[in-house]
């Protein structure tokens, strides 16, 4: 891409791999908890729900300096994952992908939970009847109708990816080819003496991509949404 | 054998219901809407548990509070037709009418072609749920439960959601299947015309409680069942056999008891049954033999019971060999006819309901290809 600079194309391709890890990440936790947040009704519930919307309404700061001392080195996570697995999370991509997943959580939980309620549970009742187990139930009938959420959830979930600012800057730092994703990269040339051009292209490249994404994924739910037939 | 003794509370409502029906055959649990047949139904299925009791079909036990047992309703191998039919809609006709198939124990294979052809769906199976009318629709339902192969078919009220025109395309098949498979159905109704064209086996529910049950030809003549259907809906239905076409007339000669109906119907093999309706207000009690009448169609008997139907009529029961038929007369006609149980009579046939033609008597097969 010769019309990108070495470093503002450094940024993008590090701020898809991001994103891309970050809706890796947290696709199966989210399906997993709209599910359980959507189907079962047990002690705790309000208190779990409560816990998956914090992100929402924490300041990106605060949730980055939480993750911080729960995924340090010296903290209790982080310490085990690296002891275990050898697995560094703080000052890496993956840390960034981690602090994006959890800031864009609630969002993909939220659209995936509005799909799975629309689903007819008449439809679960009537594949029970034609001896299909629960995990046959929710692979065959309940994830192909909750389907739409998923995909709505998993785009909103990237965008905001691509968009997060403080909680990665505060967990992961702002490191050059490993933690400086677009915004960040913005954030330096603003900070940066003759540094406007730099700040007005990075803005227009992000305009770009989140408009592109939106158009995407109406194109993929309009596709999906014909495929299940409605 | 599909007994059942379960209580169910849900709210206000009670559910406190036990019978042993016989297999195979149409069952048809009978009554009006609310009175507890759709959770009857699900208790059966497994769908809803019940508070206390037990249901076992052909001596398996699947639900038992005391045993402290439930067969979730994926292992029950009892199929369900629901009323909304309940198609997949990410689904073609096709794949639908697999799902249950697929999922049938692997020692039995599933006869699709068959069951298709029975249910004419040939030519609906590249299509998608959408594109199907609302018979069609109950017609793929229908299928889909059957080729899971169940040991018992649970339908509940599949006609309701459809007008006259789309049941009246449906019913036929019902008619079928009950004819030619050897699965044993719970029908839920309550539009007693589909019942009467259906049913084998008759159970009577209101507000939660069996009222009454027994084999349709007698259950037609039961008092609680006037109360739901109404006073003119009142007759017996009989099974009668056919003998075979009348010259001349062109006739159909069915043999009721030891009497004998013409009526206008579509010629049926010899020796199949027809049920007919003989509505109490349709028939004309004498107590001597009737001459030169316009009537065609007479039957002697002898009362065997008489019952007062409301202020100003009676309810007659005449045996007419074997099957009883039911005569409403007018309090003043017994007194003056001097009607007593014992009194031989002829019972005038004004009009014959006919409710289906050539009832049971193909040989039944299997929903499974056999030796396969």
């Amino acid at each position: 891409m010769t019309w990108l600079s070495p470093s503002e194309s450094e940024a993008l391709h590090l701020s898809l791999s991001v994103a891309a890890r970050s809706v890796a990440v947290s696709l199966p936790a989210g399906i997993v908890l709209a599910w359980v947040l959507t189907r079962r009704r047990f002690v705790g519930h309000t208190l779990l729900d409560a816990f998956v919307h914090l992100p929402l309404v924490l300041p990106p700061v605060v949730v980055g300096y939480l993750l911080l001392l729960l995924f340090g080195t010296r903290g209790p996570i982080g310490a085990w994952l690296e002891r275990e697995f050898g697995v560094e999370l703080i000052f890496t991509r993956n840390g960034a992908a981690l602090a994006t997943a959890v800031m864009s959580f609630p969002l993909m939980v939220r659209a995936m939970r509005i799909s799975l309620e629309s689903v007819d549970r008449g439809l679960e009742e009537a594949a029970r009847t034609l001896g299909a187990g629960a995990i046959d139930r929710f692979a065959t009938i309940t994830l192909p109708l909750m389907l739409p959420g998923v995909l709505a959830g998993a785009i909103t979930a990237f965008s905001a990816a691509l968009g997060e600012f403080g909680a990665v800057i505060t967990f992961v730092s702002n490191i050059p080819g490993e933690t400086r994703t677009l915004p960040l990269a913005l954030y330096t040339a603003l900070q940066t003496p003759d540094g406007d051009t730099e700040a007005a292209r990075l803005a227009c490249l992000s305009l770009l991509l989140g408009f592109g994404g939106l158009l995407l994924s109406e194109w993929f739910a309009r596709r999906v949404r014909r495929l299940l037939g409605h | 054998m599909l007994s059942v003794a379960v209580k169910k509370r849900r709210g206000s409502f009670s559910l406190d219901v036990h019978f042993e029906l016989p297999t195979p055959g149409v069952v048809a649990l009978f009554g009006r809407s609310g009175c507890g047949k759709s959770t009857l139904v699900n208790v059966i299925a497994g769908l809803l548990d019940a508070d206390a009791g037990h249901v076992a079909l052909n001596d398996r036990v699947l639900f038992d509070t005391a045993r402290r047992f439930n067969v979730p309703p994926e292992r029950r191998r009892i199929g369900y037709v629901f009323q909304d039919a309940r198609l997949f809609p990410h689904m073609s006709v096709a794949a639908n009418l697999r799902y249950g198939a697929s999922r049938a124990p692997s020692s039995q294979y599933a006869n699709l072609d068959g069951v298709a052809g029975l249910l004419g769906l040939g030519s609906l199976m590249d299509r998608r749920t959408q594109q199907l009318s609302g018979g069609e629709r109950q017609r793929v339902a229908i299928g889909r439960a059957l080729l899971s192969q169940p040991s018992l078919l649970l339908l509940d009220e599949p006609l309701a959601s459809l007008d006259a025109a789309r049941r009246a395309e449906v019913l036929p098949y019902l008619e079928i299947l009950r004819d030619r498979l050897a699965v044993p159905m719970v029908y839920v109704s309550h539009d007693f015309d589909e019942v009467l064209r259906l049913a084998t086996y008759l159970v009577l529910i209101d507000s939660g409680k069996v009222v009454a049950q027994g084999a349709m030809g007698d259950m037609s003549l039961n008092r609680d069942l006037r109360s739901i259907i109404g006073a003119e809906a009142v007759g017996a239905v009989v099974d009668g056999a056919i003998l075979g076409v009348e010259a001349g007339s062109g006739l159909l000669r069915v043999k009721v008891g030891h009497g004998e109906l013409k009526v206008q119907a579509p010629y049926a093999a010899v020796g199949a049954k027809l049920r007919v309706q003989l509505l109490a207000r349709d028939l004309i009690v004498a107590t001597q033999i009737p001459q030169k009448l316009s009537v065609r169609n007479i039957l002697a008997g002898v009362v065997t019971n008489i019952t007062g139907d409301d202020a100003d009529s009676d309810l007659v029961a005449i045996d007419i060999g074997g099957e009883t038929i039911m005569a409403r007369v007018t309090k003043a006609a017994t007194r003056e006819l001097a009607l007593e149980p014992g009194l031989p009579v002829w019972a005038l046939v004004k009009a014959v309901s006919l409710r289906h033609h050539s009832f049971a008597a193909a040989p039944a097969i299997s929903p499974a290809r056999p030796d396969a």
